[in-house]
């Protein structure tokens, strides 16, 4: 048999796009880049402030907390499930720390634990929480949509039970360090992100587990048969994002000054925006963590935009929809790829 | 059937079909004449697919045409037109799983009654009428998900022909079928021919060609290299046709009449009293080189044996160890570090990730080797995946091509890869060669012979007969048990006889 018609052959049958070589494959986690990049331009045109060192420590500092979110929720897309009530638990996680830590007379809980206690606890939540989740999901089998759009609301009236829809705002100054505290004039927070970003891109490239993730969310089935532990590594990866979502949540806190019983309440549908225009598939077993941070930054760059651009406050929710439907709209150009 | 004047019920002529810088049919070229089954048959990749596309309106081809009864075929835009006059049977089902089998018969067709509502009574009793005129003994209420695969197929051949069509399609029909259910689809076909139906017919096995039709045609390299009435082509014809090559003689030389058997070599796998998911009682010793093959029918409990032994089920009792030490039950990475490697029994549902690479997925089950305390090292994958390729001839770009491109019998090398690269003791091989081409088959069931002379046994568990050729001894299980065993050197007969429940004397 011939080279050509061996080719031929080949992409005759081939469902996947096979033709396209290993270099278009690795230039499609850029192709958000260049929409960034037109982003800033305009916005550097439209608004002197926009390219201000001041401005961007803003938009980092800002897009912190939900880069950890969207780290965690990118995890649980790959391996191809899904979890909404992280939203809730970036609110939950750092109230339950802060409540245990606050005097009654700041709406704590009286306890006033130390606040190294209060900040592991805040981790301890969010993994327990994680945990729960996936019991529900992985171990008992239920649909982890609804599973987590369940717990989503039950946590959010939690945290307005306990608080009593209080906002907590006495904390120790450690509770907003991460936000407050820089570190080469960047945000302790937007290092965290960053480096849990690295650290993650890392590990689903170069380690086995990081791979078993795409093995799990492309086809579980072949991961099963390949020795791969499924209802572990999936579990896990709850617990994880359990644990980033409550980071991301500290970090919220840091950011915002105080904790409000809303904190992270809607949060879930930007999270969800910045994995798909970053290119993770809710259908699980694609995309980088690469392209899920630049979903991010553009969304943090558009929020920043709108703020200076003094958009009426009744009128931001309108504009934060359509922009990210535009998105959506340039990812799919730019990345030729259908988004599922 | 038909005046020899009257113009091919289905004609392509000259098609060319590119894909970008790949050329998929090149003039290819179909004379099929009303009331004959005509068989399509080619290599994986030699373009049959791409060929039924053109056939069915899917593909709209870059050069030349599709004829009718001698009239052009309809635009491609005009589905109804196309559905009138073709359908395809698809190996994977088109119908909806979740929907009834009414449902289906008329999906966006119900029958209405006043207002555009959709009147079920009626729906029911078109379908019924329908089934029954084809002499379709299905329920229509059924979920088309519960039916067998025979029953969903006869299902959607009802559909295309309720459409008009008298010229259907069938693509590799018998792929999943055991032998009584392929019997009873070549009756069907035989009726249907006779009251008028036109078939083309496309497999992997040449066998049922000479069975059930009259008229055969070879596609190799995207083209169509001859078309013959199958009386004048006999198989080693057939073979060297679609390969471009002559047959080698006797390439299914039965492999274990060679000298020197494992039949005093220690013992490798000892399965004692074993039950589990559809078998029972089952006693089975491998040994140290040996080549075991598991025949039945596919409710036999077979496969089912093979997925226990290779931990992806649990047994319910029972004993097995390897090299004396137990297996664990139900444990896939515990049976991988004891040694056994598998290839599971649909590489679409079970080996491969379509979206990863080459080398992702040929290494996905090596637990050590790759890098360091879970570390994968790029550049050792690449390598290890390297020498898969080389060693299987899988045809690929390269390492890291996703895997979901590959034509079907290079995606099964891969798997086979994949079970070789963690040197198991033991390959369970579950249908090693279900829908692959005679080439990939023959380097499929080259790596047994070359496996078990560096003592790997092997079980070969297949509906193949050729997979069990190379075998020392088959065993054929019925009804769950082991009832009866052969040597290498048994008659195809003989075989199949037991696998049937004949009784063997």
């Amino acid at each position: 048999m011939t080279d050509v018609s061996t080719r031929a052959a080949t992409d005759a049958g081939a469902p996947y796009g096979g033709g396209r070589g290993p270099l278009v494959r690795r230039l499609r986690d850029l192709a958000l880049v260049p929409a960034l990049v037109v982003l800033v331009v305009l916005g550097a045109v439209l608004n002197g402030e926009f390219l201000t060192y001041a401005n961007i420590i803003s938009i980092l500092g800002a897009s912190a907390a939900l880069a950890l979110v969207v780290l965690g929720e990118g995890l649980i897309l790959i391996s191809g499930k899904i979890d909404l009530s992280l939203e809730s638990t970036v609110g939950i996680a750092p109230a339950v720390g802060a409540l245990v830590v606050l005097p009654a007379a700041s709406s704590g809980l009286g306890l006033q634990w130390p606040t190294g206690v209060g900040l592991a606890l805040i981790l301890v939540v969010g993994a327990v929480i994680g945990w729960f989740n996936g019991l529900l999901v992985v171990r008992f089998k239920l649909n982890a949509f609804i599973v987590s759009l369940a717990m989503l609301i039950v946590l959010r009236g939690l945290l307005v039970g306990f608080t009593k829809g209080k906002t907590l705002f006495d904390m120790p100054n450690a509770f907003f360090a991460l936000a407050n505290t820089t570190v080469a004039g960047i945000p302790v927070s937007a290092w965290l992100a960053a480096v849990a970003f690295g650290l993650a891109g890392l590990a689903l490239r170069y380690l086995r587990v990081g791979r078993a993730l795409y093995a799990i969310g492309g086809n579980a089935g072949a991961a099963r048969a390949a020795g791969i532990r499924v209802e572990r590594v999936t579990w896990s990866v709850y617990v994880i994002a359990g644990v980033l979502a409550s980071v991301g949540g500290l970090v919220q806190t840091g950011y915002v000054g105080a904790l409000n019983a809303n904190q992270g309440q809607n949060m879930i549908f930007m999270v969800m925006a910045a994995a798909v225009i970053g290119g993770l598939s809710l259908d699980g077993g694609k995309g980088t963590m690469f392209g899920a941070l630049t979903g991010v930054l553009l969304i943090g760059v558009v929020n920043n935009l709108l703020t200076l651009a003094h958009v009426s406050s009744f009128w931001i929710q309108a504009i934060q929809g359509a922009i990210i439907l535009v998105a959506l709209g340039i990812a799919r150009v730019t990345t030729g790829r259908a988004q599922t | 059937m038909t005046e020899p004047t009257a113009p091919p019920l289905v004609e392509a002529i000259d098609i060319t079909q590119r894909f970008g810088s790949t050329v998929a049919l090149r003039d290819a070229r179909l004379r099929v004449l009303a009331g004959e089954s005509h068989a399509l048959v080619g290599r994986n990749g030699a373009g049959k697919s791409t060929l039924v596309s053109v056939l069915t309106g899917l593909l709209a081809p870059n050069a030349g045409e599709v004829r009718f009864d001698g009239e052009p075929a309809p635009p491609p835009a005009d589905r109804d037109a196309w559905r009138s006059r073709v359908a395809c049977v698809y190996q994977h089902s088109t119908a909806i799983p979740e929907l009834t089998v009414g449902e289906n018969l008329f999906l966006n067709r119900q029958p209405t009654s006043g207002g555009g509502r959709i009147s079920w009574r009626k729906l029911r009793a078109q379908a019924r009428e329908l089934l029954d005129h084809w002499d379709v003994r299905v329920d229509t209420e059924a979920r088309v998900g519960d039916l067998t695969v025979e029953n969903r197929q006869l299902v959607e051949i009802a559909r295309a022909l309720s459409y008009g069509a008298r010229f259907i399609i069938l693509d590799e029909p018998t792929a999943q079928l055991d032998s009584n259910a392929i019997d009873r689809l070549f009756a069907r076909m035989r009726a249907l021919q006779s009251s008028g139906v036109t078939f083309l017919y496309i497999s992997h096995h040449l066998q049922e060609v000479y069975e059930v039709c009259q008229t055969v045609t070879v596609m190799r390299d995207a083209r169509t290299v001859t078309t013959a009435p199958v009386a004048d082509l006999p198989q080693a014809a057939l073979v060297e046709a679609m390969t471009g090559e002559t047959a080698p003689e006797s390439a299914t030389a039965p492999g274990g009449a060679r000298a020197g058997g494992p039949g005093d070599r220690p013992v490798r796998l000892d399965v004692r009293g074993l039950a589990g998911d559809g078998f029972a009682g089952v006693d089975l010793t491998v040994r140290t080189g040996e080549v075991v093959g598991l025949a039945g029918s596919s409710s036999s409990g077979k496969v089912a044996l093979g997925e226990t032994v290779a931990g992806l089920r649990a047994p319910a009792s029972g004993a097995m160890a390897l090299d004396g030490t137990p297996l664990p039950g139900g444990d896939v990475p515990g049976a991988l570090r004891a040694g056994v490697g598998l290839v599971p029994r649909d590489r679409h549902d079970e080996g491969l990730v379509p979206d990863l690479s080459v080398a992702e997925n040929a290494t996905m089950t090596a637990a050590r080797g790759l890098g360091p305390y879970g570390v994968v090292v790029p550049r050792r994958r690449r390598a290890a995946a390297q020498r898969a390729i080389a060693d299987l001839g899988v045809v690929t770009e390269g390492p890291d091509q996703p895997v979901g491109a590959l034509s079907g019998g290079n995606q099964q090398k891969v798997v086979m890869a994949r079970a070789l690269a963690t040197d198991p003791k033991l390959l369970v091989l579950i249908n090693p060669t279900a829908g692959v081409d005679v080439k990939s088959k023959q380097a499929l069931l080259d790596v047994i012979d070359a496996v078990r002379t560096t003592g790997t046994s092997v079980l070969v568990i297949s509906d193949e007969l050729d997979d069990l050729r190379a075998c020392d001894r088959v065993l054929v299980f019925f009804h769950g048990r082991v009832a009866a065993e052969y040597p290498a050197g048994w008659r195809d007969g003989d075989l199949v006889g037991a696998i049937e429940g004949m009784s063997d004397d």
